[in-house]
């Protein structure tokens, strides 16, 4: 009964606010629609320069190779090398390749001329793969000059994503950090903005208990957190067309163990700091390591040794493994067993721990 | 007491005015130790973490082999994966179901599938191999599956000699510091900035502040400096910690670095002075400036995804974030070195932005007073 009204107060607190009502459903509208078309790492686009030092047959043939790639933005013929790597400076190019002189001649010769390839690898991978690709131009080039037909023996199955798209990728992702910043900040920011209006005092005279009191700041999160999962859901089957290939419940009870993490965490902080900038930034601070180990952005394996064994304390990081096995592999309960296990004992710590840190004697 | 306002003459001299103010504001930031706690030990960590655990280098690759016999063929492009460094052989499993149920579950990574009696058709052109991959993650399955074709194939012929410039062993932190410091600068100085001006709203004390003898601009001045010093040393930091750890190298003029950099703080400062005028409370002014500014600074600002990839009018919507053109330069100067006349443009624009919002923001702080 009491937590009946405790909840009607913490609604109402929210919808008091001018600006939070508004926040919580915009927030991950906005999210929803913008940054899937954002997080590719798919290089393309890439400025490319090209030195010909042959103007051959074979040259030219390159050349229109490049200009048909769907990689490349061909910029044009520059003069010599170091022209060209005064636009890399400018950024006017990101990529040069340099064909030797007799370039024509000694691939008839069969000898094994080399293009030069130059590319600006401040951003290291676009770098690399953009040296790659221009690579596979450059053989395919010679093979198709030689004549040779070469059959490959080995084939490729693409699994789960066949088109390739990164946005099945980033959009089970995408609600993990919506629930996390809906369900980290406002509630690290909720009993220490009591504390600084000085009404967490009436809450302290009263004889509700100090479970009732953190459940009733709990289950609005919860609520939100359900709200945001339902919006990501139709969002993603409306304008991407893409749904979840694995049981939809399944997602939902990750989400709500994920919720409760992280709501419960926010409690933590806000009860253990004195202003709401303090635990803004100590919330701030957790969740972006976390974010960084989760896997969400950088697969795990990549980490060295020492930060994989970091990311078995990131609940996060079962969260992410569990989302992405049901929601792009289709995998079931088995296969996120552990995942859930995991999660729901670090819910259980976090949950007790918030009931436990506040105090109602100061 | 009464004596000393006696004595102090009564238009106080601005200067004077504007010192206590700065002091006033600087034991508000130190007397918050956890606060600046994170304030220090959060660039470190990011650096860190980006520097030594971030990275899309292809690893460690669980790899399934499906084979129903394993002959000395098979073997010999089995040992090769497994003794390159991007690959570990995990599993042996005898169907291409159960590989695809082990991809399934995530407990492989790829599978690698031998047509069977592999060695005995090696010649006849029907013996053949299949490489399974979890695309989940595109990115990371196409330069894995790219590993493991050329290491089957056992290395083609290279007809070109690539040449990395500016950053010859790729590493991530080449890329990542000048972001971090576009993020974090933003952030301490957004996010302080207007907090600190919407706490003294809601807690009334601005009401005293602004009928004291002090200008109202000379209030905006004393609450930005202690705010400036602070990201200065955050930058001194971040620079220190980029030299000499990451051992990522500062190529260009350091003068420079640090120049636009306080431009930019700058800039951020006038944004968060711009979100303390919009923001009534600090619940408002906290998460209008830690999550709204948060996700364009991660996501729109070529931090983390590179801005020629989106879609055109993201582009454009990218050009209005501060932080994208503030990283350009940076990573400019930082990692390529080039000189001053290179980032004319970016420098132009951070300025043009910084005088629009400071503007707007000054005169709507004055049309609240009166």
């Amino acid at each position: 009964m009491i937590l009946k009204y405790l909840l009607q107060k913490e609604f109402t607190q929210i919808r008091h606010n001018s600006f939070l009502p508004k926040m919580i459903v915009m927030f991950p509208i906005i999210i929803m629609c913008v940054i899937p078309w954002v997080t590719t790492l798919e290089v393309k686009n890439i400025n490319l320069l090209i030195v010909d030092n042959d103007h051959s047959m074979l040259s030219q043939r390159l050349i229109h190779r490049v200009e048909a790639s769907r990689y490349f933005i061909f910029r044009g013929i520059a003069p010599s090398y170091d022209d060209a790597l005064q636009k890399i400076e400018r950024s006017d190019a990101d990529l040069v390749a340099v064909i030797p002189p007799h370039y024509e001649r000694d691939i008839a010769l069969g000898k094994l001329p080399q293009v030069l390839i130059a590319a600006n690898a401040v951003n290291g991978s676009k770098g690399s793969m953009g040296s790659a690709y221009m690579g596979s131009i450059v053989g395919q080039n010679i093979t198709e000059a030689r004549h040779v037909v070469s059959r490959s023996p080995i084939t490729t199955l693409t699994l789960f994503n066949p088109h390739k798209d990164y946005k099945v990728f980033m959009i089970p992702a995408l609600m993990a950090i919506l629930i996390v910043m809906m369900c980290g900040f406002m509630p690290s920011l909720n009993i220490v903005g009591e504390k600084e209006a000085g009404t967490i005092e009436q809450i302290n005279v009263t004889p509700v208990s100090k479970w009732v009191f953190i459940l009733a700041k709990l289950i609005p999160y919860w609520l939100i957190a359900l709200f945001v999962m339902t919006v990501c859901f139709l969002l993603s089957w409306l304008i991407y067309g893409i749904v979840p290939t694995g049981n939809i419940a399944l997602l939902y009870l990750l989400a709500m163990l994920l919720a409760l993490i992280f709501s419960g965490m926010g409690l933590i902080i806000s009860n253990y700091s004195d202003a709401m900038q303090q635990a803004m930034f100590v919330m701030w601070f957790i969740m972006v390591c976390m974010m960084l180990l989760s896997g969400l952005f950088t697969p795990i394996h990549s980490m060295p040794y020492w930060a994989q064994q970091l990311t078995l304390i990131n609940p996060l990081r079962y969260f992410i493994d569990a989302m992405r096995t049901v929601f792009i592999r289709g995998g079931g309960m088995p296969a996120i067993q552990m995942q859930c296990i995991a999660l729901t004992v670090f819910a259980l710590v976090m949950d007790s721990w918030a009931v436990i840190s506040y105090r109602k004697n100061s | 007491m009464n004596n000393i306002s006696h004595t102090s003459p009564a238009p106080i001299p601005s200067f004077g005015g504007v010192g206590s103010l700065i002091l006033k504001e600087a034991r508000h930031i130190l007397r918050d130790r956890r606060t600046m706690l994170i304030l220090f030990g959060m660039p470190v960590v990011m650096m860190l973490l980006f520097g030594f655990a971030i990275s899309t280098d292809v690893k460690n690759v669980r790899l399934a082999v499906v084979a129903p016999s394993i002959d000395n063929q098979s073997r010999k492009i089995i040992d090769r994966l497994d003794a390159s460094e991007y690959f570990t052989v995990t599993q042996l499993v005898g169907t291409t179901d159960e590989a695809q149920l082990l991809l399934k579950n995530s407990s492989a990574d790829m599978a690698i599938v031998f047509t069977p009696k592999f060695a005995d058709h090696t010649y006849d052109g029907t013996s053949g191999i299949q490489i399974i991959s979890d695309y989940t993650d595109p990115n990371t399955a196409e330069m894995e599956t790219a590993y493991a074709q050329q290491i089957i194939s056992g290395g083609m012929l290279q007809a070109t000699n690539n040449k990395l410039l500016y950053n010859p062993q790729m590493k991530s932190a080449y890329n990542f510091v000048p972001g971090i410091m576009g993020m974090l600068l933003m952030l301490i100085c957004a996010m302080m900035t207007s907090v600190s001006i919407v706490k003294e709203k809601e807690r009334g004390t601005m009401e005293v502040l602004l009928v004291s003898p002090v200008r109202p601009i000379y209030i905006i001045i004393a609450k930005a400096i202690p705010y400036m010093v602070l990201s200065l040393l955050i930058l001194g930091s971040v620079l220190l910690i980029s030299r000499y750890i990451l051992d990522v190298p500062i190529t260009g003029n350091i003068v420079t670095i640090v120049g636009v950099s306080l431009l930019y703080i700058l800039l951020a400062l006038s944004l968060g002075l711009l979100i303390s005028i919009v923001a009534q409370t600090q619940v408002v002014a906290l998460l209008i400036s830690g999550m709204m500014l948060l996700m364009p600074c991660l996501m729109l600002s070529g931090m983390i995804y590179p801005i020629e990839s989106m879609p055109a009018i993201l582009q454009w919507v990218s050009a209005i974030v501060p932080a994208r053109w503030y990283i350009t330069a940076i990573r400019k100067l930082m990692i390529m070195g080039v000189d001053f006349s290179m980032i004319r443009q970016e420098v132009i624009i951070l300025t043009a932005m910084t005088v629009i919002l400071l503007t707007i923001a000054l005169k709507k702080f004055k049309t609240r007073l009166e």
